[in-house]
């Protein structure tokens, strides 16, 4: 689960770790208010949306004057932020971080994730700051050192250390860098992050390290255990469909075609997706129903797809382990009663009671067109879906 | 022969009085799956399907000498689950349960450390040696018994692989299904090995996802020491990146883990790779072909043509 910046700011300065003062706000008036309270030389504005590379897109601005802050908040809410995270659609702005500007005097990063092939937390720290991780790993990968960190000890001062002086902090703050990364680490820990990334770092002129940007994203399985957390949840930034499904725990993520999927398991559901492109055609979605789907399951899956105005037909695929086969045709029944579906609708049962599955299906008296394999309820949905834009053209 | 289970395996049930747990109990015991006790803290003394239940795995595996145990409890308390399993170094954990915090797994994998139990999953369909031993809540009627090993990142989409193989007559020594979660208790390549050492197993169909690099590392370890053939499959062409495609694992982030990258690694160190999920039986039967193993493949009646 992703939060915003000025979210993230605030869980980790209860951590202890430092910041620029700042607050969120929702309108230009508001951003005057919170800038007159800042009471500095310098204000900066910063776009909260949930996606990184704000900076290029035009959605951090310095202000010198409170005409300026009120100028520019004005121009950056409602505006659509279009960074290469967004895609192409962009991301409404529509509230603030104003924060008082600081004094940098060198830019670094800290990071923390799980490497999966070690299984294990690992830190990263660069000197280079400010840019994005991945391009100092494609273009200076030298300039960038990892911690590998035990689960039983966590995270030990003589790694952090290590890594201050690795990425050439200077001598006399490597206390207050160690003392940073124990504090990102134990917010990891605690809070069941999945990423906790500090970038940049900086080093001010009087001598402070700070945080001037921060990224948290959390485990989505370990929610059930931070209440807090969920509270931070901002459905604005996300597709409205993947919030109705996440409601009766569907996993669905939108696409840009025009045929809607329903398949039981993930691996299943993404070659379902695949073996549609192959023939031609294009997924509207990607869609699980999960192994133990319910005759409401299915029905709200069933909206969820038809939701989408994009598409044009749909194509079910069910491979039923756990799952039971009559109960997916009683579910496909009632909602296509419910919703009174006229798209081409391809279904392929097989598995645990396929064959009652089919006989339910069958007898149903719905328009249904049966495939007897994957790559045949592919090509026939494929086709329908042709057919009809070709008529309709 | 075959890899992990067989017709001897002694099998315990975690969390055998929860919903799943019961019902796919049952479906194993139905299958022939010797099944000799459930743990159900609190609940020792009854019996269900006329299995004898047990407070804790030691009083289990003391009364029953319990070789596998698998686990059906829910995510909060799966991670305690495995390291009491763990603890007893019990040979086989399979670990069935999905949404385990990826932290709990993390201390899990550290846990293992050092000890002699496998862990297969979490978050997978478990392990099935056909017409003996079936573990997990796959669809036994699928699978039958011969000589090609499988093993998938994913769960339906290996039933689709092994739906395939059975109809055209071809058997599986062991059907593995390692799980979609980021940690996970064992790879490809620990698999890989087994089915490498199994003398009934004569090819393998390996089956992965976007997401991670264990595929690429695996087709590596094949090129290296894998002296029987290889078919494999990647789920994920179409998933746009940065979007979790329903497993926890099943993501490509910072450019990592796409699936052609996957397939034009795995290819590169000759493994074949199926251009859909709908040829895996057939990109399969071409390799065999190719190598001479068809018809010592094909042990059962054909059901359709391929």
């Amino acid at each position: 689960m992703k939060i915003h910046e000025y979210q993230g700011k605030k869980i980790l300065s209860q951590y202890g770790i430092k910041m620029p003062r700042g607050k969120v706000v929702f309108s230009a008036e508001e951003a005057v208010v919170v800038a007159k309270e800042l009471n500095t030389d310098l204000i900066v504005i910063k776009a909260q949306i949930h996606a990184g590379g704000r900076g290029k897109a035009g959605g951090v601005k310095v202000a010198n004057d409170l005409h300026e802050v009120h100028k520019y908040a004005d121009e950056l809410l409602g505006k659509t932020l279009v960074t290469h995270q967004t895609g192409p659609e962009g991301k409404e702005v529509k509230r603030l971080l104003i924060e008082e500007g600081c004094d940098i005097k060198k830019e670094y990063y800290v990071g923390l994730v799980i490497d999966r092939t070690i299984s294990k937390v690992v830190m990263i720290a660069s000197e280079e700051g400010g840019i994005e991780i991945e391009e100092v790993a494609k273009e200076t990968p030298e300039k960038i050192f990892k911690e590998a960190i035990d689960p039983a000890t966590g995270l030990q001062e003589f790694q952090a250390r290590r890594l201050a002086f690795n990425i050439n902090m200077p001598k006399e703050l490597t206390r207050k860098a160690v003392k940073l990364m124990m504090r990102l680490y134990k917010t990891f820990i605690e809070k069941d992050c999945s990423i906790a990334e500090i970038n940049p770092l900086v080093i001010t002129g009087d001598g402070n390290i700070m945080a001037l940007d921060v990224k948290l994203i959390f485990d989505s399985n370990a929610l059930y255990r931070h209440k807090d957390i969920i509270e931070l949840r901002d459905l604005d930034e996300e597709d409205p469909k993947e919030i109705e499904a996440s409601k009766y725990d569907i996993s669905y993520v939108s696409l840009d075609g025009n045929i809607g999927c329903m398949v039981n398991g993930a691996g299943l559901a993404m070659a379902t997706m695949d073996i549609i492109k192959h023939y031609g055609g294009n997924p509207a979605n990607f869609l699980d129903v999960g192994g133990s789907a319910t005759e409401e399951k299915v029905r709200e899956a069933f909206k969820i797809i038809l939701s989408d105005k994009k598409v044009k037909g749909i194509f079910v695929n069910i491979f039923g382990g756990i799952m039971k086969c009559d109960v997916i045709a009683r579910g496909i029944i009632k909602a296509t009663r419910q919703v009174g579906l006229e798209l081409p609708f391809v279904v392929r049962l097989e598995g645990t009671n396929a064959d009652l599955g089919k006989k339910i299906l069958d007898n149903s008296g719905l328009n249904i067109t049966s495939a007897i394999s994957m790559a045949d309820g592919a090509q026939k949905i494929v086709s329908l879906v042709q057919q009809k834009g070709g008529r309709s053209a | 022969m075959s890899i992990l289970v067989n017709k001897d395996t002694k099998v315990i049930v975690q969390g055998i009085t929860g919903s799943a747990g019961s019902y796919h109990t049952q479906k194993m015991v139905e299958y022939g799956t010797k099944i000799v006790g459930g743990i159900t803290p609190g609940r020792s003394g009854i019996k269900i399907h006329s299995v004898p239940i047990f407070d804790t795995i030691s009083e289990a595996i003391r009364n029953t000498n319990a070789n596998v145990s698998v686990i059906f409890v829910p995510p909060a308390f799966a991670s305690d689950a495995i390291m009491e399993a763990v603890d007893e170094e019990i040979d086989l954990v399979i670990c069935i349960t999905e949404g385990i915090p990826v932290l709990d797994m993390v201390k899990v994998k550290r846990y293992l450390e050092g000890k002699k139990t496998i862990l297969i999953g979490p978050n997978c369909p478990g392990v099935i040696t056909p017409e003996e031993c079936k573990i997990g809540i796959m669809p036994g009627y699928i699978h039958k018994k011969g000589h090609v090993g499988v093993i998938s990142r994913s769960g339906t989409l290996t039933y689709e692989a092994v739906y395939q193989l059975s109809q055209v007559g071809i058997g599986q020594s062991t059907v593995i299904g390692i799980g979609g979660d980021p940690v996970k208790g064992t790879n490809f390549i620990d698999v890989l090995k087994r089915f490498n050492e199994d003398k009934e197993t004569y090819a393998v169909i390996m089956i992965g996802e976007i997401g991670g690099t264990d595929e690429e590392k695996a087709a590596k370890w094949v090129k290296m020491n894998m002296w029987k053939p290889v078919v494999g499959f990647i789920g994920g062409m179409t998933a746009p990146p940065g979007k979790r495609m329903g497993h926890a694992g099943a993501i490509i982030s910072d450019g990592k883990g796409t699936a052609s990258e996957k397939i034009k690694t795995m290819q590169k160190c000759g493994i074949k790779v199926a251009e859909t999920p709908a040829v895996i039986g057939k990109t399969l039967i071409s390799v065999l072909k190719e190598n001479d193993l068809l018809e010592s493949c094909i042990i059962h009646n054909k059901l359709i043509d391929l």
